[in-house]
């Protein structure tokens, strides 16, 4: 190359070996980004989908993989062997699935429901899903987890709106569980979302906050019923029995009376009965004595004894009955 | 010298072919549609096969159009049923762009696209909703008969609870009469609309606060019910006690009454075989009781007045002598006689 510097010609040759080093390292450097942009790898849990010049050409599984370089090969990971889940009314912190719950905000009326009585009722759940179809997830729908969000919102409100409210607090959860599972997978397959329904879980389902006291309150009061009912009971089982044995102790008594009245008359009749036999023999002697044993008997234990002749009348007036006699000791 | 003029047009030639072959070269990605506009007007058909194209290079532009299915969430709007209740109302559709040319000749760009879904979907929501009751638009099922809690539905009296209301056409009805008005007037615009679905339905404020309240006056005529039932229950049972409390002990009474009744009957019966055996034994069972009856009768506070004409004393005064003549027998109506007289108080 010749360069005019003022009245001088200058022969420089460096710009001749300059345009073949330029040359050689845009040439190395193009086939070393190629080299590096020209592998790539699937985890385990992933499916390859292999784009060239924009159109789909192939799924490659886990493992080590080659692709065209410079944009001409595009590669999108699709966690297919990943279980997911969405959570709708709450949200689990730490989730690295984005799609997983919807902002605090939008939780209150995401799990705020009208049930079939017109009544309100607050219903958290869940559902486990898989991508199972990644070119179905990638290229029939745009943002297929906010589609699957809605539409499970959908099919909750509607098994939710076929029931009374008591059935979703309480004895109904579980045909909820399984109706909005088998209408939602239905749903997601008609939407061709390239994604598997596995589970829809029941979380918490309450009354609306207002109303939750009143619905304890006849929870308690059933409670309450049964309480008193047993109380009741209790007095009766600790009663009844009670007097039964009471009534069995007096018949037992009773029945002690009969044996010793009918036991002591008899006893009372034979000593009479022999006795008489004795007396009857010798009735004057025996009746004689048998007094005056008495009186042997009866005599010393009285404390006061006057004796009067029949003639000395005119004591009798005088005597003090409301005294003891001294004079009679 | 020879050397780097080839080297600079070759350089220039690259150059050229990189700005060309980019303005001439594209790619549509499986998730495209495209159409080919020379000088803003379209030309052909629009192109969906994805893959590397051509084009006229520096007149023809590519305009990019999704061919997914697309997802419009409506605002949460408020509006009122046919029977004037307030509602939420949340809906969702789905669409995709079917007819690029129109889509893109009438609207443009997706931005439009979701404003007009939004005036479309919105004001067809409003009309559908108005003509309804609020039941249609919650329940789907016309034939469902919900389990009932038994406790519960017996012991509410205003019978509405643990009871659907009855509906005409139903939530997924409604759902297809907003799909199909819609969908002819979104057809025009190239926009082919899948369907549409409520995602949410919610009282008002001021509606919810009514609910609430019936909810919870419903609940307490519940509570006050099994209150009372409770203490009916309880009271009845006591009743019951008190029956079989008074029934045992009335029939042990009486068991033990009769029982006494007999043995009292059965020693009578043995006393008076025994005693009254002759007019003899009687007379002198009563001497021995008699004189059994002395025995416990007189004490040490007993004050006895004697005279020395009974039987006990008669000797004090006197022995009379025997009687010529007279036997034994003759004396005894003698001592029999003053038996009863030596008791307190004296005659």
């Amino acid at each position: 190359m010749r360069l005019q510097i003022g009245n001088e010609t200058v022969e420089v040759n460096l710009p001749d070996i300059n345009a073949k080093a330029v040359g050689g390292v845009i040439a190395a450097i193009l086939l070393l980004s190629a080299l590096f942009t020209s592998y790539y790898t699937i985890q385990p849990e992933e499916e390859g989908v292999v784009l060239r010049f924009g159109k789909h050409i192939k799924n490659v599984p886990p493992g080590l993989h080659f692709k065209a370089p410079y944009g001409i090969d595009a590669v999108y990971k699709v966690p297919v062997r990943r279980q997911l889940k969405q959570e709708f009314g709450f949200g689990t912190r730490g989730a690295t699935n984005q799609f997983q719950s919807s902002s605090p905000q939008e939780m209150e009326s995401e799990k705020t429901m009208v049930s079939g009585d017109l009544n309100s009722a607050l219903v958290e759940w869940v559902i486990q899903y898989r991508i199972t179809e990644p070119e179905h997830y990638l290229f029939k729908v745009r943002n297929a987890e906010d589609t699957l969000r809605d539409a499970s919102e959908s099919v909750m409100r509607e098994v939710v709106g076929d029931r009374t409210v008591d059935e979703v607090i309480t004895v109904g959860r579980q045909e909820i569980e399984s109706e909005s599972n088998e209408k939602l997978k239905a749903l997601v397959k008609l939407y061709e979302l390239g994604i598997t329904i596995d589970q829809v879980q029941l979380k918490d389902v309450n009354p609306p906050k207002a109303v939750q006291a009143s619905f304890n309150e006849v929870n308690q009061a059933q409670q309450e019923k049964e309480q008193s009912i047993n109380i009741a009971n209790g007095n009766y089982n600790r009663e009844v029995p009670k007097a039964s044995g009471e009534a069995e102790k007096m018949i037992s008594e009773a029945e002690g009376y009969v044996a010793q009245r009918v036991n002591e008359a008899e006893g009372d009749s034979a000593r009479f009965t022999s006795l008489f036999a004795e007396y009857e023999k010798a009735p004057e002697v025996t009746r004689r004595r048998i007094y005056l044993e008495t009186m042997g008997k009866v005599m010393p234990a009285i404390g006061n004894k006057v004796i009067i002749d029949e003639s000395a009348n005119q004591v009798l007036p005088f005597l003090p009955l409301n005294q003891k006699i001294p004079t009679a000791k | 010298m020879k050397n780097s003029a080839t080297g600079c047009f070759a350089i220039i030639a690259i150059i050229v072919i990189i700005i060309v072959g980019k303005s001439s070269i594209y790619t549509i990605d499986e998730t495209e549609q495209v159409i080919i506009t020379q000088f803003g007007k379209p030309i052909g058909d629009p192109i969906i096969e994805p893959g590397l194209k051509f084009k006229t290079p520096f007149i023809q532009e590519v305009n990019r159009f999704e061919k997914r299915i697309l997802e419009w969430d409506g605002y949460a709007n408020e509006m009122p049923t046919k029977d004037k209740t307030y509602i939420v109302v949340d809906t969702y559709a789905r669409w995709q762009i079917v007819d690029s040319k129109e889509y893109f000749e009438r609207l443009r760009d997706e931005r439009s696209a979701l404003s007009r879904l939004d005036d479309i979907l919105g004001s067809e929501t409003r009309n559908t909703i108005a003509k309804h009751e609020l039941i249609e638009v919650i329940r789907t099922t016309k034939e469902r008969t919900p389990t009932v809690e038994k406790d519960i539905a017996e012991a509410d009296l205003t019978g509405s609870l643990g009871k659907l209301i009855p509906i005409r056409r139903g939530r997924s009805q409604l759902e297809k009469d907003i799909f199909e008005t819609s969908r002819l007037k979104l057809k025009e615009f190239g926009i082919e609309l899948l369907d549409v679905r409520f995602k949410r339905i919610n009282y008002n404020e001021s509606v919810s606060k009514q609910i609430y309240e019936r909810m919870i006056s419903e609940r307490q005529q519940i509570a006050e019910r099994f209150r009372s039932e409770g203490a009916g229950e309880a009271a009845k049972i006591l009743g019951d006690m008190e029956k079989e409390l008074k029934t045992i002990e009335s029939e042990a009474y009486k068991e033990v009454e009769i029982k006494k009744g007999e043995a009292d009957a059965q020693a009578t019966d043995i006393y008076a075989k025994a005693f009254n055996v002759s007019e003899e034994s009687a007379d002198f069972y009563e001497f021995l009781r008699t004189m059994e009856l002395y025995e416990e009768m007189l004490s040490g506070e007993s004050t006895l007045v004697l005279t020395t004409d009974s039987d006990l004393f008669k000797y004090l005064k006197a022995v009379k002598p025997l009687a010529p003549g007279t036997s034994r027998s003759a004396v005894v109506p003698a001592i029999t006689a003053p038996a009863p007289a030596p008791v307190t108080p004296p005659r």
